[in-house]
């Protein structure tokens, strides 16, 4: 009886029934990645005021100097702070990634859900899209539209970049999606809508979507991460953001790699900041998996 | 069987022809094109009447239908066509950098298979405790870590013990098997941490889920030894799903040494793309994808292959 009082008791402890409380206290590790997320993004959005130093000022007086109590670590081949720079690297990082991960998440959703819902005809023509735009390598296929579109800058975001980073994304999501979307279809609840004489449009964005919730949130995180390493790749190979803005993987392409034997913090700072983002998103999404699998199966 | 396989080949056949039409429109929606990447590139002064020169003799004048038309019948007849940018045959420029990334592919597949399958199973077995853990981060990391940033620390990390580097220039392993794989060793880690990575975890899910049916239980209460079990019974039948992520990760690994090769100045297929998206070489980037989308068909094909052999419930229709 006394086990049974036990949670019973819990569930009036109103703050314990808060879902983000529930998550870290079942998910520790989910939790530490939170923390990193919550330091890179307040990182990103207070730049100005957190950066130690101006990002794009050259001081040809303090040259690739080693990490010390000035530059905490060390500065580039121009005297740059890369301490600025990876700070505000992070946003960069961050508006490419969470912004072509949404994208391409979001509409690999809806594509996978009409496919699903539709089914026939239109599941069969979606699907050999599909397989086609698969058999492109991710990183193939984005050199390619990069190539294609060229550069489109608006408020200094290349919006190029992130079609580039989105596209290949969505047929991969897409494919997930609709394998969770066939099991919803056949649910009562569908045939009530259609029954109550709801369209196909609002069935699939108002009824399917929504309970395609957990699916879609465990792709979102392990995409951003995705896109974060897929931006970093295209800016080392110098077809992603264009200097001087700050970027991960730009900081690590160009003068780099004739320094980084004399000054090794050029390439090591700017490489840690890139793997423990793509690290916590990977680790969030993993725990997110693991803490909304129970409910997702039931 | 070879009924089964024909089928399969014919219909690689459509898809074949989507990729060459997806590729071929989007390249020429592009604003500027290789003659203005090539003639303008060091800001010289051309003229209006050499551009055009130039474009009439790459054939870039005449309609995108029109060289649409000719380049499908040149694929017809398994002619890639010329470079835009050397002039030479696409299939000479690749067969020239083929055996490089194809050997850096297989040894990273090694390298991946060798670290995971322990580690996988390693981690299936002691489930939850600190090994588990470790190995967890292990794979977790390594899908984090960008291979070309590995790549740098690696040859960092050999200047500093050793104090050379490999020499640049590109041995084939049937002239000299140690200074080939001296020097390809280290792009072949630098990826293969990724694969293991991924591996590991598809190792370590499926062998768990093994673990969990009745014929190891009946294994067990047959009396079999614990280590038999996990060996025979076990992971035999859990490396199925590792076969298909090998294969699949095989075919996408000539993407992922796109970087790696920069990083170790190998001269290989990656190099060789990145090169021709920089100039512009529409046929050559058209080629190479075509080329790249065949070997993703015909990777899928040997894994479901390979399926068969290894799973004699799986029947070829």
């Amino acid at each position: 009886m006394a086990d049974m009082a036990l949670p019973k008791a819990k569930r009036h402890v109103s703050w314990l029934r808060n879902p983000l409380v529930d998550f870290c206290l079942k998910q520790p590790a989910g939790a530490v990645a939170l923390l990193v997320l919550l330091v890179i993004l307040f990182a990103g959005i207070f730049a100005e005021w957190i950066a130690p130093y101006d990002p794009l000022e050259n001081d040809l007086a303090a040259i690739l100097l080693p990490p010390s109590a000035e530059h905490w670590a060390g500065t580039d081949s121009f005297g740059r702070d890369i301490l600025s720079r990876i700070i505000f690297g992070a946003r960069t990082a961050l508006i490419i990634g969470l912004s072509s991960a949404f994208l391409g998440c979001t509409a690999g959703a809806v594509v996978g859900a009409a496919s699903a819902y539709f089914g026939g005809k239109v599941d069969d023509v979606i699907q050999r899209c599909i397989d086609l735009l698969l058999s492109f390598p991710l990183i193939v296929l984005a050199l390619v539209v990069v190539a294609v579109l060229g550069r489109w800058l608006v408020f200094g975001i290349d919006i190029n970049l992130i079609l580039a980073i989105m596209i290949p994304i969505v047929p991969q999501v897409a494919r997930v999606i609709r394998s969770s979307a066939l099991v919803i279809r056949h649910l009562s609840y569908i045939d009530a809508a259609r029954i109550a004489g709801y369209s196909n449009t609002r069935i699939v964005l108002r009824h399917m979507i929504p309970n395609l919730s957990a699916p879609y949130l465990i792709m979102l995180t392990a995409y951003i991460a995705q896109a974060i390493l897929l931006e970093a790749v295209l800016s080392f190979l110098g077809l992603g953001v264009a200097e001087p803005t700050p970027a991960w993987g730009l900081m690590l392409s160009g003068s780099a790699s004739d320094f980084f034997q004399e000054a090794p913090w050029i390439i090591i700072f700017p490489g840690v900041a890139i793997s423990l983002a793509v690290f916590a998103f990977n680790l969030l999404g993993d725990a997110l998996r693991d803490w909304l699998d129970p409910k997702f199966k039931t | 069987m070879t009924r089964y396989v024909s089928n399969r080949l014919l219909l690689a056949i459509p898809t074949l022809i989507g990729v060459a039409v997806i590729t071929f429109f989007l390249l020429r929606v592009l604003p500027g094109d290789i003659v203005e990447a090539r003639l303008r590139g060091d800001g010289a002064q051309v003229t209006v009447d050499v551009i055009e020169r130039e474009r009439t003799r790459l054939g870039l004048d005449r309609p995108r239908s029109e060289q649409f038309v000719d380049w499908i019948y040149g694929l017809a007849h398994l002619d890639l066509g010329n470079s835009m940018w050397t002039g030479r045959p696409v299939i000479e420029e690749v067969a020239a950098r083929f055996e490089i990334t194809f050997q850096v592919a297989i040894m990273a597949t090694l390298i991946g298979c060798i670290l995971a399958i322990p580690l996988g199973t390693v981690a299936a077995l002691y489930r939850g405790t600190w090994i588990d853990t470790l190995v967890r981060l292990f794979a977790v990391a390594g899908l984090a870590v960008p291979s070309f940033w590995l790549g740098m620390l690696i040859i960092m990390g050999l200047l500093m013990t050793i104090g050379t580097l490999p020499p640049l220039s590109f041995t084939p392993i049937y002239k000299d098997p140690f200074a080939n794989l001296w020097q390809l060793i280290w792009p072949a880690v630098a990826v293969g941490y990724r694969f293991s990575a991924v591996l590991t975890r598809i190792v370590r899910s499926s062998l768990l889920e093994v673990l969990g049916e009745d014929y190891i239980r009946t294994a067990r209460a047959k009396g079999v030894l614990e280590n038999v079990i996990v060996r025979r019974h076990a992971l035999r039948n859990a490396l199925l799903p590792a076969v298909t992520v090998i294969g699949l990760e095989f075919a996408f690994l000539l993407g992922g040494l796109v970087v790696t090769e920069q990083v170790f100045g190998l001269n290989g297929l990656g190099k060789l793309f990145v090169q021709s998206v920089a100039r512009h070489d529409f046929t050559l980037i058209q080629g190479m994808v075509m080329l790249f989308a065949a070997f993703y068909i015909l990777t899928n094909l040997v894994i479901d292959l390979v399926y068969a052999v290894l799973d004699p419930r799986v029947r070829y229709q």
